[in-house]
Parts: structure tokens; sequence; C-alpha cells
């Protein structure tokens, strides 16, 4: 791993007890911020081999694997799309930057619903593992042009792709002009994080609990219970958020949520949660610039150094 | 770390393969199912035959033997659909007067006649599921022996029936890299493996082109009952749901398709048939003014038409 050290306690941010922190204020006096990303990915059937990690279970060619996600974006994408156009969302998508060449259609349906798209790399094939810095650093930049170029603005946040980082990963993104990180799930709350360049940027909540492919695919739950579990965690975040401020984001994905024996128990929970005042429905990056621009005592950011 | 991994071969418009082309279900033109249903209904039943064999093929199929030689235990119960599951379901369906398609194992043809000749009686589809649930269509395969098994599957369901086997479904959808070329070679016209879509589609080969009717996994009663482990009444209400959705759908913006795929030696068992049961009446009877329930080769000749 290019003499990166193996062991290193987690410095982004500093410890901070949920009893007794200072008040979020949302916009409005809501009480929750709430966000849906979408995932829309690309897998290659036939990526580069890595030592680090292996994309598919089954040898060339992986049908099962490289089909069902095929089929979230064929299929998938619209369904899930007319859902969070039915509650008013606003997709916030972690995006394979390499959908923008494969698959234009569905950025251009994205775009016109003004949704954000945020960096999930290039591929959900493509690893962070292996990568030297510069190689990283390469790989980061290419999926913001990539999307840039795509969509007409420089993705503010980033999901790395297939969740795989080093230890430069987040470094290397505040640098590339981003605001926000995805990959931390160590709080409810809006965290500053401290990078090395010292720029502006926050931990936006995202979801590993909530994620649709970690529910169905590794928890593997029956689908009205994830419906089931969507709502507690928002009537828990909810209540809190009346003396907090808290932040409740569902990642989905199109091969997952939207299969048509799913989809009901997503469109539920979504009309539940849309249902109550004082939720601010949101995107990740527009909570990132809240969060940045007035929230700075409240996320932890005293001992940084404005940039 | 090697460039490669900065490397983006196939980073353009569409597919990274030539196998089929890139479109959304929703772009293209509406389907329109027979009486104008919203819905079509594909039911399958996959008979199959598990060798008892201490070989490890390089994928195991989902119901794979996992105990060290002789594992009579997944022997004898993958072999009890072949025994009682079977002939509990063909009651059911006729009860229901559905006509699931069957795909079987080719080595069932050899062994046990007695079956085949009953599934004949039946107005059933029939459809090559590989030889045995040992011949995996996976990897490194040699493309002579998995030829061997395509074109042995075909020619002993053939025996047994007049109709011409034209349909295909893999063990464990899984296909090697050679598959779809040797299925048409062999005059296989559609196959069931890529579960990438709701409709039939046109699949390439370096043979000629074939078509896809993709076959949910999603809901399949083995990924469901024993990966997912979900209980029986929540397969059924998944079903359900997904008919329901599908049915909407198919009203708002053209024909749509539920396919769902059975395994004797699963549901077959005296605690799951009623769920099968429950599924048919809540299709087939509750909601038969929206349903289309047809062969395979009906519902790809109604898409394609």
């Amino acid at each position: 791993m290019s003499g990166t050290t193996q062991h290193a306690e987690l410095a982004l941010y500093d410890y901070s007890p949920y009893e007794r922190r200072p008040k979020i204020e949302w916009p409005n006096g809501a009480r929750m911020a709430f966000w849906v990303a979408p995932n829309i990915e690309f897998y290659e059937l036939d990526p580069p081999f890595n030592p680090h990690r292996t994309p598919w279970p089954h040898p060339y060619p992986a049908v099962p694997g490289y089909s069902i996600r095929d089929y979230g974006n064929r299929v998938g994408h619209h369904r899930q799309m007319a859902v969070l156009d039915k509650y008013g969302v606003r997709g916030s998508i972690s995006l394979s930057a390499a959908l923008c060449e494969h698959h234009p259609e569905i950025i251009a349906l994205c775009a016109e619903r003004n949704w954000e798209f945020f960096s999930h790399g290039i591929y959900n094939t493509r690893y962070t593992y292996g990568l030297s810095e510069d190689q990283e650093r390469e790989m980061i930049e290419d999926a913001m042009a990539t999307i840039e170029r795509a969509v007409g603005q420089r993705p503010a946040g980033y999901l790395a792709p297939a969740l795989s980082h080093s230890n430069h990963t987040i470094d290397l993104f505040a640098e590339a002009g981003g605001l926000y990180t995805c990959d931390l799930f160590h709080d409810d709350q809006p965290t500053w994080v401290k990078t090395r360049s010292g720029k502006p940027f926050v931990s936006i909540p995202y979801s590993l609990e909530l994620n649709d492919t970690i529910a169905y695919v590794v928890q593997k739950m029956e689908p009205r219970r994830y419906g089931e579990i969507i709502r507690r965690a928002f009537d828990q975040l909810y209540e809190e958020g009346a003396e907090s401020g808290t932040v409740m984001c569902i990642p989905t994905h199109n091969y997952q949520v939207s299969c048509p024996h799913r989809l009901r128990a997503f469109e539920e929970a979504l009309e539940y949660i849309t249902g109550h005042s004082d939720v601010w429905v949101t995107t990740g990056r527009e909570i990132a610039e809240y969060s940045l621009t007035h929230l700075r005592d409240q996320i932890g950011s005293h001992s940084e150094v404005s940039a | 770390m090697s460039d490669e991994l900065l490397v983006y071969p196939r980073r353009d418009y569409g597919m990274d393969h030539d196998r089929y082309a890139w479109s959304m279900l929703q772009d293209r033109p509406p389907v329109a199912w027979p009486d104008g249903k919203p819905l079509a209904l594909w039911i399958n039943l996959s008979i199959q035959h598990f060798p008892l064999s201490g070989d490890k093929p390089p994928v195991a199929p989902p119901g794979a033997l996992t105990m060290p030689y002789p594992d009579l235990r997944h022997y004898t119960l993958r072999d009890y659909g072949n025994r009682v599951g079977i002939y509990r379901l063909l009651k059911l369906m006729e009860h229901y007067q559905a006509a699931p398609s069957l795909a079987i194992s080719g080595a069932l043809a050899e062994r046990y006649p007695q079956l085949l000749e009953r599934l004949a009686k039946t107005s059933s589809e029939w459809l090559g599921h590989g030889w045995n649930m040992l011949s995996m269509h996976a990897g490194e395969i040699d493309p002579q022996i998995e030829a061997q098994w395509i074109h042995n599957t075909r020619t002993a369901l053939e025996a047994f029936t007049d109709q011409p086997i034209v349909g295909w479904l893999s063990p464990g959808r899984i296909q090697s890299a050679n598959t779809p070329e040797l299925l048409v070679k062999n005059g296989f016209r559609y196959q069931c493996d890529w579960v990438n879509d709701e409709l039939p589609y046109t699949f390439r080969t370096g043979e000629g082109e074939m078509t896809c009717l993709p076959s949910s996994l999603e809901l399949d009663d083995v990924f469901v009952l024993t990966q997912n482990l979900h209980s029986e009444d929540s397969f059924a209400q998944q079903v359900i749901d997904a008919a329901d959705l599908l049915i909407n759908e198919g009203r708002e913006q053209g024909g749509r398709l539920l396919s769902l795929n059975f395994h004797p030696w699963l549901v077959g068992q005296p605690h799951r048939i009623r769920t099968v049961r429950e599924i048919l009446q809540a299709l087939l009877v509750d909601r038969g003014d929206a349903i289309w329930h047809a062969s395979p080769s009906h519902i790809i000749a109604a898409a394609q038409a």
C-alpha cells in the first residue's frame, strides 16, 4: 500500500459527546434535515484484477451480480424516481462518474429535476485499494471533472467507490474542492472534519443501517420490515431533533429498493416521513453548505483555521 | 500498483460489452398483452437432479450438496422434489388450471423416465435446465464439454416430448463466456439467465441473435426462503406486492411481466405448499382480470409482436 502505515487512530474529528451539544437549528425551524441518496452505479462486467478486493463472487462473466445491477439502471431508476417525485424529494445521487458516459439518459432525467450529483468514484468495480496517493488524486479528479462536464456543477460530496478508502481519501477530496463526505458513520449530526489542508469540510450523516443494500443483502430483511425500521429511525431522530437538530438519510440502490416486491415499503416510509412538519427535505449539498455557513460552532470547528 | 486500475477500455455510451443494447424499460414502445391485460405471468418449475457426488463444481448452484461424500441428507432432500414435491405441485397447478413451464435437468430423462412421461402429459412448455446440477456452465469450463451438456440435455428431453426444446435456464443462472453461442448452435432460441430486465429483449451471440427472457432471481423461492430466510407468509406477500405494483404500472405504462420460479424440492414440502396455493389464488383468481398467464414462448411472441 505504497508505504502507508497500516495502524493509525482516526484523527479526522474530535470526540464530542451527543449529550449537551449546542443545538442545531435547521432552516425554518426544522428539527430534522432529511435526505435520500440514491446510488446510481455502474459495475463493469470485466474489471481489471485488484488483489485487494474481488468485485464478483463468480468467475467471468458474473452474470447474476452484473445483471441485477444493470436491472437497476434499466428498470429500477424510473420506478424510484417516480416515488421520489411523488413525495417531493430531490435525490442526492451517489454517482459512478462513468455513468455520465454510459447512460446519459439517466443523468438528464435527474438533472431536469434539479437533483444533486455527488461523486462515488468512476465505477463501483474500481477501488481505492492499491492506488498510490497520486493515482487516487487522479481518480478523484477524473470523477469530479467527468460529473462537472456532464451536469455543469462540480460535485460537493464524496462516497468512496464501493466504500473503499485509503488514509488520504478524505484529505484528497477536500483538496479537490469537495465540501462533505458520506464515508463516516460516527454521528447523527454533521461533524467538522479536520483535513490536512484545513479547508472547511464536513461529514454529513449518510447511513449504513438504513442503506437498502445492507438491509436487503446483508441483513436479508423482509421488505416490509425495512419500511418499519426506517419509520422507527425517523420517529427517534424526529423526537430528538426538537432538542438537538438531527440528520436522517436513506441511501438506496435502484436495483434493491425499486424491485417490484420492495418499492411499496419504501414508498410508505417516505409518505410517513414527508407527512410530518418541521422536516427539512433537502439534499446532501444543502446540508453541508448550511452546516459550513451557519453551524461552525455547533459542528465542532473551534480548533480549525478557516481557509 | 499497475496503471491498469485507472484504464477504462469500455468507458463509452451504452453497455461495457456487446451482448445487448442499452435501453430503459420505460423508454421503449409499450408492450400490449392479449385482451389488454396489464400483467403477464410466467410460472416456471425447476425440476432438478443433484447427483450424489463428492465433486465440487467451480460455482455451486443454490441447493448444492454441501456435506462430505456421501451427502445423503441433501441428496435425498432434493430427490424428494422429484418423488413427492412435483406431484403435489402438479396437482395444485391443475386445480388452478395453471400452465407452468418446466425447466428440467437432462439427466432426469435417464434417471426417472416415469417422471418425464408424466410431465409430458401436461400442456407445459419445457426448457433445458442443464444436464444436472453439477454441470455448471461457469468459468473456464471446456467449451466442448459444455456443448456436449447442452446437446445431450436437448436430445434427452426431446425423446419424451413432441415439442422442440428452445428455451434454456442454466443451473444457478450462471453462464460461461461461451454459453450463449453454444445455446444458439444447439437450436435454443431463448435463455433466461441474464436477469437485467423485466421484459424479453434481444441478446446477441457470435452465432446470431437469441432472446433473453429474464427469470426473476429476487422472487425465486430458493432465494427468498433459503437465502434470505424469509417466512413463507412474507414470500407470498412479496409476490402479491410485486404483482400489484406491476399491474398498476402495466395499466399506466404498458404490459409488464411477473416471473416466478418454484422448486419442487423446496415449496413441495408439506409446510410450504400452502404458500404456493395462496400465491396462485391471489394471482390467478383474485387478480385474474388483470393477469395473462402464459407460457414463455407465448410471452416472448406477444412482447415482440
